[in-house]
């Protein structure tokens, strides 16, 4: 499936196949979850075989979601670990989302924006789970001020979350030659020099 | 159970104004708790009229039977033992729904039309259109509501609404035997409350008064009490209930205000999309990188040659 044998590998099978269950998992979680929390939202929940299998399923899909993240936290964590290039990065974003990325300084597999996006997702994803849990009144029964918290705390945080993978999103739809890593796992070499060129010259050892 | 001769003043989970052109007169239960003898024979007319059985328990060693409010017990008898200036009174206090004018349940719910308040003040659970979250539970100020076990809907008291709606007094008020709890008029209910507490003044409670928390707009099942200034003496009951600040937050500006920052973050993608265009690979790097394939390649040729 290799489209040009010069493309660099950015994900292993593995990788992707995680990565797309906690994609799938968080659409299913945002849709119901927008459902409950918005009138306006509630008719999504003839999505999922009406009200009450929305309301049952949900924390199944949470759960789903919270297993497989953590999975690809431990896998790309270290990847992730912030440098001072990082900080610069960050300190000179406002040019490129202005569209011009002729001096960022250079980038290793992942730049300050996607690594601030991982620890930002990994910390709403803790939120997440753990005010989820004390909702989720099939299973657990807490005191009543704990699931009022963790009630504003959930949707707070959901709000948050779906923002930032839509900002996620946008961003891989933005970087033409982005989302075939997601789908086949490669990028041309250009792409890679261009976008993450101390990756870029890892990998190609030049 | 929604009820089409009752006018709907508020529906869960809708945004629309419900029935506004008639106003039928607001109903109040008063419970005085003075006179309450503690015989449960309005616990009976309830599971009777109801047609609800709850598990039969076991005695915990107090009066209290059942222990608690449930599905199937949506009135209970809380009994306090409380010794005031070295004389023990025994508190008897009819535990359910209050019926409040500003319902905290009603605000939580994210069911349209799952929890309705008539205009004559009945806050009614429409069990058909219950998903099971308990969010009602979550934003109940009194510790009202009960999921079920077996259907995973929440009930609670209904004041007996299909009563109510042909002019009938909720069941526990028409089989109470001392006349503890009456039916009326909530403002006819307020001047009976008057009398009676007038009376208990005269008798030595100086502190008798009318529990009708305005916190929560005032309620439609109100209590006479022995001790007005000390409501938590009757098994807890709330000094100033209102709906918890979190509850408003998360059902109150955290849903427009999300809403918005959704719709920005969109359209803010979309466009900068339009606006700065995608964010190509530069052609100088691509044709850099074929530069460094071809250089390769004859590189390779060469040493094939050799």
């Amino acid at each position: 499936m290799i489209r040009d044998p010069k493309d660099l590998k950015r994900y292993e099978p593995s990788e992707r196949a995680n990565h797309w269950v906690v994609g799938m998992s968080f659409i299913l979680l945002a849709l119901s979850g927008l459902a409950f929390f918005h009138p306006a939202y509630f008719p999504l929940t003839q999505l999922f075989g009406g009200p009450t299998w929305t309301r049952i399923l949900h924390p199944y899909f949470g759960v789903l979601m919270a297993v497989s993240f953590l999975s690809i936290f431990i896998r790309f964590r270290r990847l992730n670990l912030m440098t001072p290039a990082d900080r610069e990065w960050l300190a000179q974003a406002r040019q490129m989302v202005d569209g011009d990325d002729h001096n960022m300084p250079e980038q290793g597999k992942y730049n300050g924006g996607q690594k601030v996006l991982f620890w930002a997702l990994a910390l709403c994803m803790l939120l997440m789970t753990l005010s989820g849990l004390a909702m989720w009144r099939a299973w657990f029964e807490l005191p009543v001020d704990i699931v009022r918290l963790a009630s504003v705390v959930h949707a707070a945080t959901a709000a948050f979350m779906i923002a930032l993978i839509m900002v996620h999103i946008y961003a891989a739809v933005w970087v033409k030659g982005t989302v075939r890593a997601m789908w086949y796992g490669t990028v041309t070499r250009a792409w890679a020099k261009q976008h993450h060129r101390g990756w870029y010259r890892q990998v190609t050892g030049r | 159970m929604a009820l089409q001769s009752l006018d709907i003043k508020q529906r869960s989970a809708t945004t629309t104004p419900s029935t506004q052109v008639r106003q039928t007169t607001e109903v109040a239960k008063l419970i005085d708790v003075s006179t309450c003898i503690g015989c449960k024979a309005c616990q009976s007319a309830c599971m009777e009229w109801n047609d609800l059985r709850p598990e039969v328990g076991s005695c915990s060693g107090v009066h209290d039977n059942p222990t608690d409010l449930g599905p199937e017990a949506w009135t209970v008898m809380r009994f306090s033992e409380v010794e005031l200036d070295g004389r023990l009174e025994w508190l008897i206090r009819k535990d359910g729904c209050m019926h409040c004018s500003d319902p905290g349940c009603l605000k939580a719910c994210p069911a349209p039309g799952a929890i309705i308040q008539y205009s004559n003040g009945i806050v009614d659970f429409h069990q058909e259109n219950c998903i099971g979250c308990g969010y009602c539970v979550t934003g109940c100020p009194f510790n009202i509501p009960r999921l079920s076990a077996k259907d995973s809907k929440a009930y609670k008291c209904s004041l007996c609404s299909d009563r109510v709606a042909v002019n009938q007094a909720p069941a526990c008020a028409k089989v109470c035997p001392t006349g503890a709890i009456q039916f009326g008029a909530k403002e006819d209910m307020k001047d009976y409350a008057e009398q009676r507490i007038a009376d208990l003044r005269e008798r030595g409670f100086a502190k008798a008064g009318l529990y009708d928390p305005p916190g929560v707009g005032g309620t439609h099942v109100m209590y006479v009490l022995q001790h007005a200034d000390q409501p938590g003496l009757y098994h807890g009951l709330a000094e100033d209930p209102s709906i918890s600040p979190l509850v408003s937050l998360w059902k109150g500006v955290a849903k427009p205000l999300a809403t918005a920052v959704l719709a920005a973050v969109s359209l803010g993608s979309l466009f900068h999309y339009v606006t700065k265009g995608p964010n190509e690979v530069a052609k100088d790097i691509e044709d850099e990188i074929e530069r460094e394939e071809r250089a390769a390649r004859e590189r390779e040729e060469k040493e094939g040659a050799k």
